[in-house]
């Protein structure tokens, strides 16, 4: 086991490197920053001066050896924008946004795996099939339409939840939460539920899916010939089957939950990440946009990192095989 | 004379399918008395599987048992719910599967799977438990049980694996194991050896066995009763002796010439003409008659019933080979 998470932790570290190399190069070729980052009506002297000062006038390798030695260290300039250290101003936001996608996932699970199995032992139920087409709507209508109406519903026409905001939060451990609160519930409910619905969709399909495959299972009819009750069937020796592929597919589906996020964040006003890189964006604010960049190519590759090492404790095969080689 | 562990008597399943009604089992009688083994033969698709589902209580739709008693110790037990049926299978019904391979949930170790079907029954401690499922895997002969029983399934065998099945089977001390072709995926030696220890077992504890197969030479060993299933039906039921030595239908005759070690050397196989019917499309008489060298008006007409013959076995012809041969 300690061989095999060892080795995976030597391949994250490889990506994150090949990721360093592309945001360097990929924000080098984008432009020169000095003119963003000097007055309009700079002479000659001041650009040079700031350019000097950046160390832009520098070879690209020697740039390149610097602003590696930089994310090193963890640091990635200063806001253009907001003044602030860069990637400071992306830790502030982020619990926000994982609490976000965090609270997404959970409804994902808690509601997408109950329906999907449920599909998948009875395929033929009115029920089941009513599911499966409302997955097909979770599917296909886009985020921020479903957003607008989640709002104009539950805001709006039946005042029952806030539609911006995070509400009041409390500090535990050092980490902001809105989840301790009942009012931080009804702010995250709107918004989560928003970046949920294409997972929970997901979910139904994946649990449907591999419920149908596992009950024609010799095992499964094997345990009935046991006289096993039908809530142990389902409940171990179905639902253990199919977490394999849902665990996967989860955890790779929370870095794009935190991705999605952006758009969630924009429409519900919260203050999180996404909604400070689209404002970066617009702004052209470049050491913000390049730390959000390699905070989210941590997070997936964090992210892959658990994933694989959850997925060897749920299928014993995946730690033989990591034995043998 | 003691009550057989099972009888079954015109037991009916069809499968309602969307191209009508196939009939799987239609009309099979047999009975199996206590320490006794009853060899079910057949080729593909004759129905000894779903006989042996429909005995479980195992049939899903669009199978349905339609017609015909299943009494298990002389209480009928194809009308019970499935609740009640949950009681009995596992307990004094138990199956062993084809496939050692697919039969053991994969993501979870031995012990769980052992100690729940004990729990499943009986209430006991988890550690009384655990000590029975040690001595039922040290009955089927796996070396080390108690380190054996938290492994994981990928790290057996496939003899290993049908030898776990089988200790899982015997937790219960059940009055019939129901063994559909448990030795068909698995080499020769290890079939040999779990056969041996399956007559073994079954002596010693005085379990009946039904042994669903469609390997003469497994049955010839093994049982004492044979019964040789043709689409859906018996056609031939006796003593083992009986049936393989003398056999009166032709299909049964049919099968044992395309045995190879009953075949002289540097000749080919003989084989059964055609193949099986369709189950959905029988012909209105005997179903073997395209294929039989003795099938006459009658045959085509008329669906024989199965009756007793001379030497104690029943079959289900018009024209038996005995009397065949003799005129």
């Amino acid at each position: 086991m300690l061989a095999f998470i060892i080795r995976r932790v030597a391949q994250a570290l490889f990506v994150v490197l090949a990721m360093v190399i592309i945001v360097f190069f990929g924000t080098y070729v984008v432009g020169d920053p000095v003119w963003m980052m000097v007055p309009g009506d700079a002479t000659q002297d001041q650009i040079e001066q700031v350019r000097r000062e950046f160390g832009f006038d520098k070879p690209v390798h020697v740039q390149f050896l610097l602003f590696v030695a930089d994310v090193l260290q963890g640091e990635f300039g200063r806001s253009y924008v907001h003044g602030g250290s860069a990637i400071g101003l992306i830790l502030d936001r982020m619990p926000a946004t994982l609490e976000l996608a965090l609270v997404a996932l959970i409804f994902a699970v808690v509601i997408g795996l109950p329906l999907g199995v449920f599909a998948g032992l009875k395929p033929d139920h009115p029920a089941a099939r009513t599911i499966m087409a409302g997955s097909i709507l979770g599917f296909s209508l886009p985020t921020f339409w479903v957003g607008l109406m989640l709002i104009m519903f539950f805001s709006v026409m039946l005042g029952w939840l806030p539609a911006t905001g995070r509400g009041p939060t409390t500090t535990v451990l050092g980490i902001e939460t809105s989840l301790l609160t009942l009012k931080g519930w009804q702010h995250i409910a709107l918004p989560a539920l928003n970046l949920a619905l294409l997972k929970i969709s997901l979910v139904i399909r994946l649990a449907r899916s591999g419920t149908r495959e596992a009950s024609l299972q010799d095992y499964v009819k094997f345990a009935r010939a046991k006289g096993l009750s039908p809530k142990r069937i389902v409940g171990v020796h179905i639902l253990k089957n199919i977490m394999i592929p849902i665990v996967t597919v989860l955890g790779l589906e929370f870095g794009s939950l935190v991705a999605f996020s952006v758009v969630t964040e924009t429409i519900f006003a919260w203050p999180g990440m996404g909604k400070l890189l689209l404002e970066s964006i617009q702004r052209l604010d470049r050491p913000l946009i390049v730390a959000y960049v390699m905070v989210v190519v941590l997070l997936f590759v964090t992210i892959n990192l658990i994933v694989d090492i959850l997925y060897s404790a749920l299928d014993p095969r995946v730690r033989l095989a990591g034995k043998n080689e | 004379m003691t009550r057989p562990v099972l009888e079954v008597e015109n037991l009916a399943t069809h499968f309602f399918t969307r191209e009508g009604v196939v009939k799987a089992v239609d009309g099979v009688s047999f009975s199996v008395g206590a320490g006794e083994v009853l060899g079910i033969v057949g080729e593909s698709g004759s129905g000894k599987s779903v006989s042996g589902f429909s005995i479980m209580g195992l049939i899903d739709p669009p199978g349905k048992i339609v017609s015909g008693s299943i009494r298990l110790n002389g209480e009928e037990i194809t009308a019970r719910d499935e609740a009640t049926m949950r009681k009995v299978r596992g307990k004094d019904l138990a199956m062993i599967f084809q496939d050692p391979m697919m039969t053991l949930n994969p993501v979870l170790r031995i012990d769980t799977q052992m100690i729940e079907a004990v729990l499943a029954h009986d209430n006991v401690s988890e550690q009384a438990a655990r000590s029975r499922c040690i001595e039922a895997l040290s009955m089927v002969g796996i070396p080390s049980p108690a380190e054996r029983l938290v492994a994981y399934p990928h790290q057996f065998s496939g003899g290993m694996r049908q030898r776990v099945a089988i200790a899982i089977a015997l937790l219960h001390r059940p009055k019939l194991i129901i063994a559909d072709e448990p030795t068909t995926a698995l080499d020769v030696t290890i079939q040999s050896q779990i056969l041996a220890e399956v007559q073994k077992l079954c002596a010693e504890t005085g379990t009946a066995m039904v042994w669903i197969t469609h390997d003469l030479s497994v049955v010839a060993g093994l049982a004492d009763r044979i019964a040789v299933m043709y689409a859906g039906r018996v056609v031939e039921e006796g003593p083992v002796e009986r049936v393989l030595e003398n056999p009166q239908h032709p299909y049964t005759n049919g099968l044992i010439g395309s045995v190879p070690s009953a075949n002289p050397m540097g000749q080919r196989l003989r084989q059964i003409p055609g193949s099986t019917p369709s189950l959905g499309r029988l012909p209105p008489g005997c179903a073997f008659e395209p294929r039989c060298a003795f099938a006459s008006d009658l045959c085509r007409q008329q669906r024989p019933a199965i009756g007793p013959d001379s030497g104690g076995a029943r079959v289900a012809c018009h024209h038996p080979l005995s009397r065949a041969r003799a005129s």
